[in-house]
């Protein structure tokens, strides 16, 4: 209760010294994020830097500062939630270390009255928002691609990630769920990738000499150009493998279509989904009326816009884009 | 406290430094409570107090088991894993059958003691022995609950939950738990189980048990360990494998902190406690002074290489 005068009080005193634009100009909205090792994470909250300092320049909201835990753990997220309530944060946007573990803390901050917006890594506690992926979605349109490409049909080739991780599962069922739908395609060998070029490429050139002709590769992201370059050192034709919207996925691509018209199709998800949370959060927070569970859009590179992309990804890195309000609220839209 | 006990050093002499070394650990939490309640007054009331202090009970009781263990000279890299997979067998066991639950949790603990046993017996170092069975709770929380969830049984909510009047219950819990391991340490059982860590060739040639007094230490840390698992598993309502890896290191730095030394059994548990409430705090201290994330790991080990230095300063004071 105390809190919640106090952050009355602070409303108050903000609305009096500032204009206010938008209903949510006085409000602060923090992220609580528990990993920032890799080229991903590292996108993600380079987006929410762009995006929300614009939207505080721009007075939509008061504060929208980023927190990562040092180290990739859930005790110690649930501490910086909890920190964040107190702190009189009016929304939490949550990139959860672990599905389950952080529910009682962002229960607190449920009942502390602090909207709590969880995006790509989940919380399951009702009370919270999920801005998920359909991963298993994910799958399905690489098969739904490839069937429309080639309606009579032929052998796949499946990469995996990393054994025994939900995102591994999750399009892996997608992928059969396609294969069920499009009968004429057939996986012929599934290998595991781990998400890594050098990974894929040694898993696909160990099963290449035994797998007859291979129509199209289906994969996870992170290792198409390692199973190009596997197809490459085999000496057998490259056939079509759809790619992850990694930097050198997009590039080898690129050469290739410059040289002899390959085609193919890119999908992932895109770092800047953080910013879609932001949004989503923002929207809760001026009264907005917004589904529980919101699906992410993917993010997909097609023939056309393969230079265009290309030239927006940073070497290394993975094709993203910044979300806005209007992105938010389409989403919200289409899932009412 | 131990150190008086432990050292012949004459009269009580109550010379400025050792009391300043004992209160090096409370030092260190209310300068950290001081600066925390000085950029956010809010967290300095009842609900700010909870809320700050909450995910310290379980790291306190994984410490005074790492405690039971440094008390006899070894080292317990397990306890993380251990709490986790306590924790999954709250989530799930202890929910949907209670008496198998229970039997799990009495069994984990029975083998905490065992370990000890073999330890002793076969003159194993116990950090390789512990370290193996670090690996052992793991396979054993993933078989048990091998995605995030579970749900925790109602009464642990409850215990974790409780509003008690006027003192927040972090606070409680942790007066409860120094005070209690301290008189146990301080009891005649307490001195025979530090004298196994301080002089056990004298405790020998006394006719106690070392055996005895290792295996006890070690059911000791086992049952603190599972009671951690089920606080942590209170506070966030389900469990994870992986939830609980840091309290390995935490509860080592916990000990040392609040003034005990890894040899000699020389163990202070009420240090212990605030050692532990402190390296909870110093996470969020860093957050309330809005340190960049990228800053964060080195602050941290900062703060715990400036306590430790000067208690190192302190000791060496104390030796002239």
């Amino acid at each position: 209760m105390k809190i919640r005068v106090a952050l009355a009080v602070a409303v108050a005193a903000t609305c009096l010294s500032g204009a206010a634009v938008a209903d949510t100009s006085s409000k602060k909205i923090a992220l609580s994020n528990n990993y920032a090792g890799n080229s991903w994470r590292q996108a993600m909250l380079k987006s929410w830097g762009t995006v929300t300092s614009k939207a505080v320049a721009d007075k939509v909201v008061a504060d929208a500062s980023a927190f990562t835990t040092a180290e990739n753990q859930a005790t110690e997220q649930a501490a910086q939630i909890q920190n964040l309530i107190l702190q009189g944060y009016d929304a939490i946007v949550v990139n959860a270390a672990s599905p389950t573990a952080l529910n009682g803390a962002v229960k607190e901050a449920c009942d502390a009255g602090v909207t709590v917006v969880s995006f790509d890594g989940i919380v399951t506690e009702p009370c919270a928002w999920r801005v998920a992926v359909d991963f298993r979605k994910m799958g399905e349109i690489q098969v739904d691609y490839l069937a429309q490409r080639y309606p009579q049909g032929g052998n796949l080739l499946e990469i995996r990630g990393l054994a025994g991780v939900f995102v591994d599962d999750e399009i892996h069922k997608g992928i059969e769920d396609g294969v069920k739908k499009h009968t004429n395609f057939k996986i012929v060998s599934s290998v595991h990738g781990d998400w890594t070029q050098e990974v894929a490429q040694k898993a696909v050139a160990g099963v290449l000499p035994t797998l007859p002709e291979i129509r199209g590769v289906v994969t996870q992201g992170g290792d198409g150009y390692g199973a190009a370059q596997a197809f490459k050192g085999a000496g057998r034709p490259v056939p079509t493998i759809i790619m992850g919207n990694r930097q050198d996925e997009l590039l080898w691509w690129k050469e290739q279509k410059d040289a002899n018209g390959y085609e193919t199709m890119s999908v992932s998800i895109a770092p800047g989904v953080g910013t879609l949370a932001f949004w989503v959060a923002q929207q809760i927070l001026d009264g907005k009326d917004v589904p529980k569970d919101l699906i992410v859009p993917f993010l997909s590179v097609e023939q056309g816009n393969l230079e265009e992309r290309l030239n927006q990804t940073e070497k290394g890195g993975v094709t993203n884009v910044e979300y806005s309000l209007s992105d938010a609220q389409a989403v919200i839209g289409g899932k009412k | 406290m131990t150190a008086a006990s432990l050292n012949a050093r004459g009269p009580a002499r109550f010379d400025a430094v050792r009391l300043l070394r004992m209160l090096l650990p409370a030092i260190a939490l209310s300068l950290m409570l001081a600066v925390i309640f000085s950029q956010q007054p809010r967290a300095m009331s009842y609900v700010g107090l909870t809320l700050l202090l909450n995910l310290a009970v379980p790291v306190i009781l994984a410490t005074l088991s790492q405690l039971c263990i440094i008390a006899i000279n070894d080292l317990d890299l397990s306890i993380g894993s251990f709490v986790g997979l306590c924790a999954c067998i709250a989530a799930t066991l202890l929910k949907d059958t209670p008496l198998l639950g229970v039997a799990a949790l009495v069994a984990a603990v029975g083998v905490y003691g065992l370990v000890g046993a073999l330890i002793h017996w076969r003159a194993l170092p116990s950090i390789v022995v512990t370290l193996g069975l670090s690996f052992i709770w793991m396979g054993l929380a993933v078989l048990i609950l091998p995605t995030p969830g579970g749900r925790a049984p109602e009464f642990l909510t409850t215990v974790m939950k409780w509003k008690p009047a006027f003192v927040p219950l972090p606070i409680l819990y942790a007066v409860i738990l120094g005070l209690g391991m301290h008189l146990l340490m301080r009891s005649s059982l307490g001195t025979i189980l530090r004298g196994a860590g301080g002089n056990p060739k004298a405790l020998a040639n006394a006719g106690w048990s070392l055996l005895r007094a290792r295996v006890t230490l070690y059911l000791m840390a086992g049952t603190l360990g599972a009671l951690s698992g089920l606080a942590l598993v209170g506070l966030t309502t389900s469990g994870d494998a992986n939830m609980a890896l840091r309290y390995t290191l935490l509860s080592i730095a916990g000990v040392i902190l609040g003034g005990g030394e890894f040899t000699g059994g020389r163990v202070n548990p009420v240090g212990a406690v605030l050692g532990a409430m402190t390296l909870t705090l110093a996470g969020s201290f860093l957050t309330f002074m809005h340190i960049p994330p990228d800053w964060q790991i080195g602050a941290q080990g900062a703060i715990l290489i400036i306590v430790l230095a000067l208690r190192a300063v302190l000791n060496r004071a104390e030796e002239r």
